[in-house]
């Protein structure tokens, strides 16, 4: 045995002195939220180590940046949103977000959060000043993803048991329209030219694009990943890169997260993650992918230019939402 | 006959949401057995797994209230009405009633030979979500009877993997005297047979307490004498298998009817959404949701997705999307009716009452086209003769 520890082990300590000597990384936190440890997990963006834990509300799940720079967790369970500041590591308040939050959005100027209640089946507007509702908009049972146009004035919330995405006026709070995606639609991403509003539908296999203009639907993007079959490629998280070009979708059960080239709406490369890959994360650079699986409980550390892994970290049990703050 | 209609109206309270086309209504009628015994209050206190929990028209309507949104997006709705029957002939004359009355699709929640009644007295599809009778999937099968319920075999099939997962290969079979117990056994060993496990005795059990028939009655006396990895008790009534585990000779999990036990649904399953369609259940019909309700709240979301997909469809055009249609029942797959025998293909969940221990199709078991088909009869098996 003692040959192959010290093998693995030079080639370990090679790795680590690579990334220690590609000093270039900036300086940065990835934090990742854990459904079942009440606590973000830090991870160190240059050393890719962890450094610590934060506690926070209870059952964590979607995680963001507040427009203030702030991390933003809304707890299934306590039923509110931990505003953490990441410069201390200390939640500067708890705005209560009625009964079992899931997923949530911010109004550009960050005076609203818009959040999907799993268990009423509706979409509540909430003051994040004051933490008072101001609306609360029946949808579809099971409410999940909730994306907020670049203006600010229309909502989608997407509606798993209905497959549907609904399309919410802010202003009136009215459902203005809705579109008909795949099955179990869960998250969105808005194309930086606002066009193209891409819906991942986890038992659909695929990614519905619908039109912002109009809200019809576009195309519909099909995964496929040798090996598996469509019944497992479940897709959920997804993140557009900069400049519009490229989303990153994270497969689910298929544990692969897919590159895709958005003008094309061609998958370019697929690369091998950890167990359900759920959410992902850019780094500022946009060379680092981070995709949270929520069956292995680790974070998978993506070479975006290479499109390779390069480490897997250990985090929190059942890993949900992740966040990098540089 | 007493005739509750449960009506689901459409509001086309969106003022682009609805489209203007005339929608059809699609109208289901579900037939339950008249002061059905399973239902009776001693029965459904002990709360047995696999056994009812309440009326089935509960989960079916659960279903129906949740997919309001789908409904309106669509331009669709959907009727359900509510049949009692007292026997068998009343069953069939329930049927033939819908029928005339326009119902596009039957429900069931009937004995097997009544559903079997059902089925040949009416030219609709029958959607069975009562009886787990493996001859209705294959013998006995019909071109327009499906089943959302799984059968005796899928559940036997899911206890047969979860033991192969778990190299438990040694089996002692204890059974019941009743013809049904009779004929799980038979299906139990089909499963056994099937995953390369092995009966190393199988024994006939009684429920008494008399001393002169101790060697069929006492747990200790009945599990002694042998060498075995687990115990797998088919018991149909439910009393003698609840009072088998830890009352083994040799310290032997027990599997089947009692310990851990292969259904469509447990309450405390966590993932996919089940969560959320439980509490769901839950706030509507004050009681834990049971794999049955499961079955009932599917048969709902399946009125659901024929009248969504085709929602100016007649009667015809909805008998033929049922073939094809598919649905999401918060068990992570998409799930379809078998070509061959019309049942519902599944992911089963291994309970012991307190939570879901494992899930089945086994991780790593492969199959030619779908791993879902590795639970229950396979299209290669030819159980079933009918031309679908």
């Amino acid at each position: 045995m003692r040959p192959i520890r010290t093998a693995t082990c030079s080639i370990c300590l090679g790795a680590i002195a690579l990334w220690f000597s590609a000093g270039a990384w900036a300086q940065g936190t990835v934090y990742v939220s854990s459904e079942k440890d009440d606590a973000l997990t830090m991870i160190d963006l240059a050393t890719l180590a962890i450094k610590g834990t934060i506690p926070t509300c209870k059952r964590g799940r979607h995680l963001q940046l507040t427009p203030e720079r702030k991390l933003m967790l809304a707890c299934s369970d306590s039923g509110v949103a931990d505003v953490i500041d990441p410069a201390t590591g200390k939640s500067l308040r708890r705005i209560p977000l009625g009964d079992d939050p899931e997923a949530f959005d911010l109004s550009p100027d960050g005076r609203t959060i818009y959040v999907s209640s799993e268990d009423d089946a509706a979409a509540v507007f909430v003051d994040a000043a004051t933490g008072k509702k101001i609306k609360e908009v029946k949808v579809g049972q099971e409410p999940e993803g909730v994306k907020v146009s670049a203006d600010g004035k229309l909502l989608y919330v997407t509606s798993e048991v209905a497959s549907l995405v609904h399309v919410i006026d802010t202003a009136s709070g009215k459902v203005v329209k809705n579109v008909k995606v795949g099955k179990r639609p869960r998250r969105m991403a808005i194309t930086p030219d606002g066009k193209e509003l891409w819906v991942t539908c986890e038992l659909d296999s695929g990614v519905t694009i619908v039109s912002t203009a109009d809200h019809s639907v576009l195309a519909t993007l099909k995964f496929e990943v040798k090996g598996a079959r469509a019944q497992d490629i479940t897709p959920v998280g997804i993140q557009m890169s900069g400049d519009g070009k490229r989303a990153y979708v994270a497969l689910g059960r298929a544990n692969h997260v897919a590159f895709v080239d958005v003008a094309a709406r061609k998958v370019t490369d697929l690369v091998l993650v950890g167990k359900r890959a759920w959410n992902v994360a850019l780094d500022k650079s946009e060379k680092r992918l981070f995709v949270v699986n929520g069956l292995s409980d680790d974070l998978t550390v993506v070479d975006v230019p290479g499109a390779k892994p390069i480490k897997t970290v250990p985090v929190g049990r059942v890993p949900y939402g992740v966040v990098v703050v540089e | 006959m007493r005739w509750i209609v449960l009506a689901f109206a459409l509001f086309a309270m969106l003022f682009d949401a609805a489209p203007s086309a005339a929608a059809a209504t699609l109208k289901a009628t579900l037939i339950s057995p008249e002061n059905d015994p399973r239902l009776e209050r001693t029965r459904l206190e002990r709360a047995y797994l696999g056994h009812p929990g309440g009326p089935a028209a509960e989960g079916v309507q659960v279903a129906l209230d949740e997919g309001s949104f789908e409904l309106e997006a669509a331009g669709a709705a959907v009727t359900l009405s509510a049949a009692t029957a007292r026997s068998i002939d009343s069953a069939r004359s329930a049927a033939q009633a819908a029928e005339k009355a326009g119902a596009a699709l039957i429900l069931t929640d009937l004995p097997g030979d009544w559903t079997l009644a059902v089925a040949d007295a009416v030219k609709l599809p029958v959607l069975n979500i009562g009886a787990p009778d493996d001859s209705l999937r294959q013998q006995d099968c019909r071109p327009r009877l499906y089943h959302v319920l799984p059968s005796e075999r899928m559940r036997s099939d899911a206890i047969a993997q979860t033991l192969v997962s778990r190299k438990w290969s040694k089996l002692l079979l204890l059974v019941g005297a009743s013809p049904l117990d009779q004929q799980r056994s038979a299906t139990a060993q089909a499963s056994i047979k099937r995953y390369g496990l092995q009966v190393v005795a199988s024994k006939p059990f009684k429920l008494s307490t008399d001393p002169r028939e101790r060697d069929l009655a006492n747990p200790l006396l009945l599990t002694a004498g042998n060498a075995y990895d687990a115990v797998w008790v088919v018991d149909s009534d439910g009393e003698f298998a609840r009072g088998l585990p830890y009352r083994t000779v040799l310290p032997r999990p027990v599997v089947g009817d009692a310990g851990l036990v292969a259904l469509a649904w447990h309450a405390q399953f966590e993932r996919y959404g089940a969560p959320q369609v439980s509490r769901r259940f839950f706030k509507a019909a004050k009681r834990p949701m049971t794999d049955r309700d499961w079955a009932a709240w599917l048969a709902g979301k399946t009125l659901l997705a024929l009248a969504t997909a085709v929602p100016k469809g007649s009667n015809g055009a909805w008998a033929q999307a049922l073939a094809k249609t598919s649905v999401d029942g918060s068990k992570g797959v998409n799930m379809s009716f078998r070509a061959w025998d019309g049942q519902l293909r599944q992911t089963m969940l291994l309970t012991d009452g307190q939570g879901v221990i494992a899930q089945a199709p086994i991780d790593g078991l492969l199959h030619p086209t779908d791993v879902l088909d590795t639970l229950g009869a396979d299209a290669p098996e030819k159980l079933c003769k009918a031309a679908r």
